[in-house]
């Protein structure tokens, strides 16, 4: 079991106030605080290595190096993927799936053909593969959600067909934090020649994730909200699959060679080997150290333990909002097939008032459409408030949080 | 006098179907801009210790002691700033 108690102690954030009052951070599905040992590992890096990487050879250069392929094999362990050069460093989940819809899909994707996704999805795993149906001609499904705010596995069988080429879906909705069987649909997206990529943003912080248990071709995920700092997120992808992908961005970094040939006046390029042939220019160095302190800090606590205590806060947080009367819970009420994301209305106020008055006691929650539009008209909704939890979150905070509930309901 | 840009720290549209603008004042300045607020505005009620339910043209707005509003129904944040201009001049 964790011990939140003692882990509050390495995050210095958690121990300021807000409007007077002690910070409640339940705004942890948008991003994670940061403990001091990742602060401490960017701050080392650039007062003690700091330098581009590759292609020098000073001692600074090759220490960043080593750093930042360090990182890339830290994580590589993490979800179980065979070797750095299937890690390939993005920003952040976004710029993970706009690089398969541009790299791959642009090349493999045409009329007639189809692609996946389900109307649970954030938005960052709906626009990319929209805008480029319209250049490309090929057809976007959306696999239905129950009322429950679960996959319907029905709707996903009917809508993976032999014209499927990809199939997209989330690991866990932002939203109501439903957790999608990822190992059946990549069965059944393989079973029909079609691939498969995960948006793991919201699982790989949160529970144990073994690429290769799942047999996904690509999964996507961000550091900012697994402890680790922004602008530095992963693209796993098999190795055969990265090889055959063209780049994404040009530039210094992702070439072996550029050589001009003055016959024809042109540049003949060949490109780097894996994962930097998909990291053009200098990357975010520093953000890449960060997240391989951030995968160790979670390595220690060991992930099985960090699903169990948020398993623990759900189902504790599930089981006192009962208690108030004029709140409803958007998503399925079993806790065990979510993770620790509670999204909820509350009669009579809409979900800005909540996080607001909230906000007003110290407690920091979302509201909105959390960039996920079409699952809020799946559940005839304007916007909801969303609490979701991580490590550091205790059940005395849970507690706090369902006292101002009780005390919005009398407004 | 006044200007929105003294007192007011953002002005940011809601996300959601409700079209409501959310304003967060300057820490320093916002109990200065509630004070000129609550002078221009008819209260509606108290809704707690720390809401207070405001019409102010037609417009209904909530305002935290904290140091943000809510507009409500507006089309744009620029709307809020007309309006803002008014409240806070």
């Amino acid at each position: 079991m964790l011990d939140p108690y003692k882990i509050r102690e390495d995050f210095p954030i958690l121990k300021r106030k807000v409007n007077g009052h002690p910070l409640i951070y339940f705004d942890n599905a948008a991003t994670s605080q940061k403990p001091g040992q990742v602060i401490n590992a960017i701050t080392s890096f650039y007062e003690n290595h700091n330098a581009n990487v590759h292609r020098a050879i000073h001692t600074l250069s090759q220490e960043a190096s080593e750093l930042y392929e360090n990182a890339h094999s830290e994580v590589a362990k993490f979800i179980n993927a065979s070797s750095l050069e299937e890690i390939v460093f993005v920003r952040g989940t976004t710029e993970a799936i706009n690089l398969v819809a541009y790299s791959w899909g642009c090349h493999n994707l045409q009329k007639g053909d189809e692609v996946v996704v389900s109307l649970m999805e954030h938005h960052s795993n709906i626009v990319p593969w929209e805008i480029l149906s319209k250049q490309h001609g090929f057809i976007v499904k959306y696999v239905d959600v129950n009322g429950n705010g679960t996959l319907s596995y029905s709707s996903l069988e009917e809508n993976i067909t032999d014209k499927a080429k990809f199939v997209c879906l989330s690991h866990v909705s932002n939203v109501t934090g439903v957790i999608n069987n990822i190992k059946q649909v990549a069965k059944a997206a393989h079973d029909h020649g079609a691939m498969i990529l995960v948006d793991a943003a919201q699982s790989v912080p949160h529970m144990p994730v073994d690429v290769k248990e799942l047999d996904v071709d690509f999964l996507a995920f961000s550091g900012h909200k697994m402890l680790g700092p922004t602008g530095i997120g992963v693209l796993y992808a098999k190795r055969e699959i990265l090889e055959k992908m063209k780049p994404f961005h040009g530039g210094g970094e992702m070439i072996r060679e550029v050589s001009f040939d003055p016959s024809v006046r042109r540049c003949n390029i060949s490109w780097n080997t894996l994962p930097w042939k998909f990291e053009a220019g200098t990357p975010h160095i520093s953000g890449g150290i960060g997240l391989m302190e951030a995968v160790r800090y979670l390595q220690r606590l060991g992930m099985e333990n960090v699903k169990e205590h948020e398993e623990m806060l759900t189902k504790y947080a599930m089981q006192r909002v009962r208690e108030c009367r004029k709140v409803t819970v958007y998503g399925p009420e079993d806790p065990s097939v979510k993770c620790g994301i509670i999204p909820f209305g509350i009669e009579g106020m809409s979900s800005h008032d909540i996080a607001l008055f909230l906000d007003s006691y110290g407690v920091m929650i979302r509201s909105g459409f959390h960039c996920a539009q079409p699952l809020h008209q799946q559940f005839k909704i304007k916007s909801s408030a969303r609490a979701s939890f991580y490590i550091y979150n205790t059940r005395e905070e849970v507690d706090r949080f369902i006292e101002i509930l009780k005390e919005i309901e009398l407004v | 006098m006044g200007s929105v840009g003294d007192y007011v720290a953002r002005i940011e549209e809601a996300c959601g179907e409700e079209k409501s603008v959310i304003v967060t004042f300057k820490y320093d300045k916002k109990d200065e801009a509630i004070k000129k607020i609550l002078a221009k505005t008819e209260k509606q009620q108290s809704l707690s210790s720390i809401i207070l339910e405001l019409t102010f043209k037609g417009v209904s707005l909530r305002l935290y002691v904290t140091g943000k509003a809510i507009f409500r129904n507006l089309k744009s944040k620029e709307e809020a700033q007309v309006l803002l201009s008014e409240l806070l001049a």
